[in-house]
């Protein structure tokens, strides 16, 4: 690798990012029903007239490319066409929208009402919303907003509705529909439904597909929906799902349209609503039905405060500019576009580049609220506690200087690292930190100036120890505490993944030999690319760009040949491995578990309960520190990694998938994690 | 043809001289060397007293007396002109008036050739302005560098071979002498296929075929002509008319293009509904290449003898040899001609329409064109001004099947909301295809260049490449700096069973910037990227010649290109016929 390439990394403190808009401020001093009845003429693209639910359906169902499939289903299960076709009317029936104005003020209205209790502001990016009013008129809109709440969808509709922009079309799971009446109403404010597995069924594919794209290519309504595919419960973002960002890519792919464009849109929650029930489901108590009910008793219980919500719309990407050189688009040419293909491997590769790029591109803009920064370190600290023991003792937390001091530094940290933080200057920083822990105080705890988190142990000295409480039971309570807060933490994770990938890497590199730092670097990347958002194909980018800032920031000074701390970067090297730690020993104990408890008969529905029973063993021992560890979502990351790399094989059965472990390389696995072993030589091409 | 633009070219006033297009041929017949370049513009497209000006009054006017338009005044024209592209009357880029000879540079002169072929008595010129003459074809770059005085690398002598023999003697001299031969016609090429390579160091012999120019027999019996190639069309429907007869074969550039390049580039004529696309005409090819001559031993009508060893020599654009005589299908003259318009509301509706009149009738529906309206219509009831389309229609035949199809065809158009809009209007559109070749040189007396170019494309395709296309053409102007919107628009000028011929128009104001050929080379790229990527074709008649070699290994594959190739290395080895197209 060349050197100038490292250095001529952009700097990220130069991203220009839009101000903000309090949407909010005018509904507390003027009339919402006014708001709600307003007259609401949106912009559409290039001045067509908005068409009747009946035509759209009619244009669906009369497609050459459902007639093929049609006819296709129809020849291989001996059913007659026109039954097949009344199938795909029921489909199309059962999934597709029907927006009505009157709906859509009602909700205006209410969520007016809502939104107004439970947040102080709700802010916007105007120049977004006018880049989004340009883009809507010229070409057809998908809009990707971050998926955290069940508010998003909502939120969203209500800021086009404010803004006087096109409401969206909303790709909504099914399980939406059980919500009896609000099913129906969210139907008629634009969502439409689509059941959470199809894999097999031709024709439902068909009427989906084709349903979506006549929308986009007509330009009727901007479509949504989120890549990732379903709300993150960590905060972190999910790897990216392709199978409707092919679907609105593909009119553009043959030719149907001149371009697309995609509006990467970031919803940040200083609190998010469903904090402790996300906590909850990650430790295994399932998720709830959607239910009708729920969601108010949801609503009624939760009426407290919940800070701000920052809602940024990206820049609209240009589908074409994405897939300049990257497709050939004459591969279209050869067979009729109306029969469904497979996508080649260089569309799915373009798919997949872009929807990870679109990811990143609202992790980016999503704006962190100091109390991620207090919640990273009260976090770190918490678990220095129990490893210095003394997380009974009245040594434990920080004293509030210590950690305003400390936030203080991260904040400048995370602002070299180009992060969108929103930390008040203007107003003295111990007031920012009391305020954030004010706002978070069901997950902290003030005693005697000193903050720590919520979380008792058990132990003689330990207040408020349920009597009656097994200790398994305690365990658990804790951890519900430790994965709200980690929730927040991971907000910031990708400000600091790439350095804190470097961090580690040097951390478990037998040397501090260039090449060996970035083969353990690629390894780890190789590792966690189900857990963190890392671009397939980028290791060296990201290598480039870890090193660029911590070289930039003092951290690190690179040579030709070594990789060296320097003295002062000492304590954010430190800060950056803590936060990989946890990540770090929860692989190496799913390695560990797979390679001593793992039966035969381990299957894919046997493997989280297993593995959390495994840990729960270790923690209550003491040999475990991380009680972070006990998110089934780690744990499934972990296993997919694993299979990916082959350390795991699936067997398919009768009736269920069973694991088979290579214990051998599960093992070499995880003494490379802990840096007992040297890193095989990447495969990447060499520095 | 089916056109369509947001405001596109004005209606033309006051066409009352119902004089037949035919009257617009020349009178004269050529006869010797030169001549033709007499009558020709150097710099420009078609006849010399020909072109659009603006008069003292700013008025638009059509020079000459060949064309029906001919002495008219337009005053629609001015307004549109610089409505659409932002030009001005004062801003003006006069051409330089006349051939600078001594920019020319001298002739590279292979004396022993030339000492040979002074024997065999066939006439050649070393002068320069014969030699600038035949340097070019018609693509804009050509135009413009001459308009500018600019001649790059020019033919080094012109020979003009009388007859099949001739040719004969010159290529075996060539071959003997080492020397580069590259075959002229009517010079109207718009795919760079004249161009000098400016890398030969050979003599360059350009052999002009204007001299083979006669019609050695008709064969009333088989329907068939034997015709010199070096016949330019207008002549050739002339001599078959006095006896009763046409081809059917009507291009664009038909007053100009001859029946050798027609062979040479897989031309199309615009009845081809009727008559066929020249593949379809021709009976018989003979053709003088290095190794000999080719022809086929017999005329029947069609032959199962392995790859039609015609279709080495369609579309070969003078890289293996000199077509020197054709024998053409004919056909008796229509007896009842008759022309027609419709307008559509929308262009879509107008594609929907031809394909529709495509599958039901094929036999007298000679042509047509969809064009954008105000061409020739400004104001249609209900229309939307900015939206609709025209067709043009054309029917041939017996009077009463004209007559029984006309109606046919109008009924169809109705379903699809199209308005008969008269005879006139149809017979306008078709004689606007011959002058807007001259709208061109208008263009580029006042900071505005275009061109138009085409392509085929599937039935299902022919609304998306449109809309791309454009849309393309009108983003890649924007990011290159062309201060004004451009004028990109397009029409549908053939149909087939299995899709359509579109053409593309792109013109544009080039004030404020310093390399206008170079920005529109490149428009002119990322279009053709475009239309390629929205599965059209690389050309449907224009042909590729150096202009669109870059694709063609994409479009005809590897493999395709070893075939074409491998036939040029066996039949020119010492690539003798040296224009470097195609391959």
């Amino acid at each position: 690798m060349a050197s100038e390439a490292v250095y001529s990394h952009r700097d990220p403190m130069l991203k220009k990012r839009d101000d903000f808009e309090d949407i909010l401020e005018e509904r507390r001093n003027c009339s919402d029903l006014r708001y709600a009845l307003k007259c609401y003429t949106p912009v559409v693209y290039k001045g067509l007239t908005p068409c009747k639910a009946g035509v759209l359906k009619n244009m669906v169902l009369q497609s050459d490319q459902l007639h093929y499939v049609i006819n296709q289903v129809s020849k291989e299960t001996g059913k007659a066409p026109e039954d097949v076709q009344e199938e795909a009317s029921a489909i199309l029936e059962e999934m597709a929208h029907r927006m009505q104005l009157s709906t859509v003020r009602f909700f205006a209205f209410t969520l007016c009402k809502v939104f107004k209790t439970l947040f102080r502001s709700i802010c916007v990016n105007e120049e977004g919303i006018q880049r989004l009013q340009q883009a809507i008129q010229e070409h057809p809109v998908v809009l990707l907003p971050s998926h955290r709440s069940y508010m998003d969808f909502l939120l969203m509709s209500y800021i086009l509705f404010t803004y006087d922009l096109a409401l969206p079309v909303i790709a909504a799971g099914m399980d939406f529909m059980g919500m009896k009446i609000v099913g129906e109403m969210l139907r008629m404010s634009g969502a439409f439904f689509i059941r959470r597995s199809f894999g097999g069924d031709k024709l439902y594919w068909a009427v989906f597909s084709e349903y979506v794209k006549t929308i986009l290519k007509n330009g009727l309504a901007p479509v949504e929906f989120f890549l990732e595919g379903t709300r993150s419960r960590t905060a972190k973002s999910l790897t990216p799902k392709l199978g409707l960002l092919n679907i609105v890519m593909d009119p553009f792919l043959k030719g149907e349209v001149f371009d697309i464009n995609v509006v990467p849109v970031s919803i940040s929650y200083e609190r998010i609503l469903e904090e402790t029930l996300y906590a909850r489901e990650l430790l295994g108590v399932p998720k709830p039905k959607e239910s009708t009910s729920g969601l108010f008793k949801a609503r009624r219980v939760l009426s407290e405060d919940y800070g701000s919500i920052h809602v940024y719309f990206g820049q609209p990407v240009s589908v074409r500019s994405l897939a300049e050189g990257r497709v050939n688009r004459c591969q279209f040419n050869l067979t009729p576009r109306h029969i469904p293909k497979r996508p080649s491997d260089d569309v799915h590769s373009f798919v997949n580049a872009a929807a990870y790029r679109l990811v990143r591109a609202q992790e980016e803009n999503m704006v962190l609220k100091p109390w991620v920064l207090l919640a990273s370190l009260l976090l770190q600290n918490h678990h220095q506690d129990l490893d210095q023991d003394r997380a009974a003792g009245p040594e434990r937390g920080m004293g509030l200087d210590e950690l305003t001091e400390e936030a203080l530094w991260l904040r400048d940290v995370c602002r070299q690292y180009g992060a969108f933080l929103h930390w008040p200057d203007h107003v003295p920083p111990s007031e920012v930190v009391s305020s954030s822990l004010d706002l978070h105080r069901g997950l902290v705890r003030i005693s005697e100036g000193r903050v720590r988190l919520a979380v008792e142990h058990a132990g003689p000295s330990g207040p408020g120890v349920h009597p009656g409480a097994g200790p398994e039971e305690q365990l658990l309570n804790q951890a519900v505490v430790v994965l709200s807060c980690a929730s927040y933490r991971n907000q910031a994770l990708h400000v600091f993944l790439r350095p804190a990938l470097l961090a580690s890497a040097m951390h478990i590199a037998t040397s501090s030999n260039k090449q060996e730092v970035f083969n353990s670097f690629s390894f780890l990347r190789n590792m966690f690319s189900n857990e963190f958002i890392l671009c397939p194909g980028a290791t060296m980018q990201d290598f480039e760009e870890a090193c660029f800032l911590l070289v930039k920031t003092g951290v690190l000074q690179i040579t030709e040949q070594e990789v060296l701390s320097t003295h002062r970067g000492h304590r954010t090297l430190a800060f950056l491995t803590r936060m990989m730690d946890p990540f770090l020993q929860g692989y190496q104990v799913i390695c560990m578990f797979l390679c001593e408890e793992a039966s035969e008969a381990l299957t894919e529905k046997t493997f989280i309960p297993a593995v959390r029973g495994f840990m729960v063993k270790q923690l209550l021992s003491g040999r475990l520190r991380y009680t972070e560890v006990l998110s089934s979502d780690l744990q499934k990351n972990a296993l997919a990694a694993l299979l990916r790399l082959g350390a795991v094989l699936k067997t398919k059965g009768a009736d269920q998938t069973t694991l088979k472990v290579n214990r051998v390389m599960v093992n070499s696995l995880e003494d490379t994690l802990g840096g007992k072993l040297p890193t095989q030589k990447a495969a990447v091409a060499r520095l | 043809v089916i056109e369509w633009t947001p405001g596109g070219i004005p209606s033309i006033h006051r066409v009352s001289k119902s004089v037949n297009l035919n009257s617009s041929y020349l009178k004269k017949k050529q006869c010797f060397t030169g001549q033709m370049q007499e009558i020709m513009k150097w710099n420009g497209w078609g006849y010399v007293d020909s072109k659009f000006q603006f008069n003292k009054k700013g008025q638009a006017e059509f020079t000459g007396k060949r064309y029906r338009l001919s002495g008219m005044v337009m005053p629609a024209l001015k307004e549109w002109f610089e409505s659409t592209f932002g030009a001005s009357l004062q801003h003006k880029t006069p051409a330089s008036a006349i051939p600078n000879s001594s920019a020319v540079q001298p002739p590279i002169l292979n004396e022993a050739f030339v000492e040979d072929l002074k024997s065999t008595g066939i006439p050649f010129s070393q002068d320069a302005e014969d030699r600038v003459f035949r340097a070019h074809g018609h693509c804009l770059h050509e135009i413009f560098a001459l308009r500018e005085g600019k001649v790059g690398r020019v033919p080094d002598m012109v020979v003009w071979p009388s007859n099949h023999n001739d040719v004969v003697k010159i290529v075996e001299l060539a071959c003997k002498h080492n020397v580069c031969l590259i075959p002229y016609g009517g010079g109207t090429s718009v795919s760079s296929a004249l161009e000098c390579p400016p890398e030969e160091t050979r003599t360059i012999v350009s052999v002009d075929t204007s001299q083979m120019n006669r019609i050695l027999w008709i064969d009333e019996k088989n329907l068939t002509a034997h015709v010199e190639a070096g016949i330019v069309g207008q002549e050739l429907e002339r001599l078959l008319n006095e006896s009763g007869y046409c081809t059917g074969h009507e291009p664009d550039s038909m007053e100009f293009s001859s029946l050798g390049g027609w062979v040479a580039t897989r031309a199309s004529g615009m009845k081809k509904n009727i008559y066929g696309n020249i593949e379809d005409l021709v009976v018989h090819i003979r053709m003088v290449t290095p190794q000999g001559v080719i022809e086929k031993s017999c005329q029947g009508p069609r032959m199962s003898t392995g790859p039609d060893i015609h279709h080495f020599i369609l579309g070969s654009e003078g890289t293996l040899g000199v077509v020197t005589e054709v024998t053409m299908k004919i056909r008796p003259m229509p007896e009842y001609q008759k022309y027609g318009s419709v307008v559509f509301p929308n262009f879509e509706q107008g594609v929907a329409c031809l394909r529709e009149v495509l599958t039901l009738i094929t036999n007298v529906f000679a042509g047509h064109a969809l064009k954008p309206q105000k061409f020739y219509i400004t104001k249609f009831k209900g229309f939307d001004p900015n939206r609709l389309c025209v067709a043009t229609l054309l029917f041939e035949g017996d009077r009463e099947r004209v007559l029984q199809h006309e109606k046919q065809v109008y009924d169809i158009a109705a379903k699809f909301g199209g308005l008969a809009a008269g005879e006139d209007n149809g017979q306008r559109g078709y004689m606007l295809t011959f002058v807007i070749a001259y709208l061109r040189d208008l263009g580029m007396d006042y900071y505005v260049i275009g061109e138009s170019f085409e392509t085929s494309v599937p039935w299902d395709r022919v609304l998306d490449i449109c809309r791309n296309v454009k849309e393309r053409i009108i983003r890649e102007c924007k990011e290159r700096g062309v201060q004004f919107p451009p004028l990109s628009t397009c029409r549908v000028t053939q149909t087939y069973d299995a899709g359509a011929c579109v053409y593309f128009y792109f013109a544009f104001n080039y004030r404020g910037l310093s390399d206008p050929v170079h920005v529109y080379e490149q428009v002119e790229h990322a279009a053709r990227d475009e239309i390629l990527a929205n599965g059209g074709s690389l050309s449907h008649h224009h042909g590729v010649g150096k202009l669109r070699k870059e694709w063609m290994r994409e479009t005809v594959s590897r493999v395709g290109m070893g075939m074409l190739k491998s036939v040029k290395d066996y039949v020119d080895p010492g690539n003798i016929f040296g224009n470097r197209n195609l391959l």
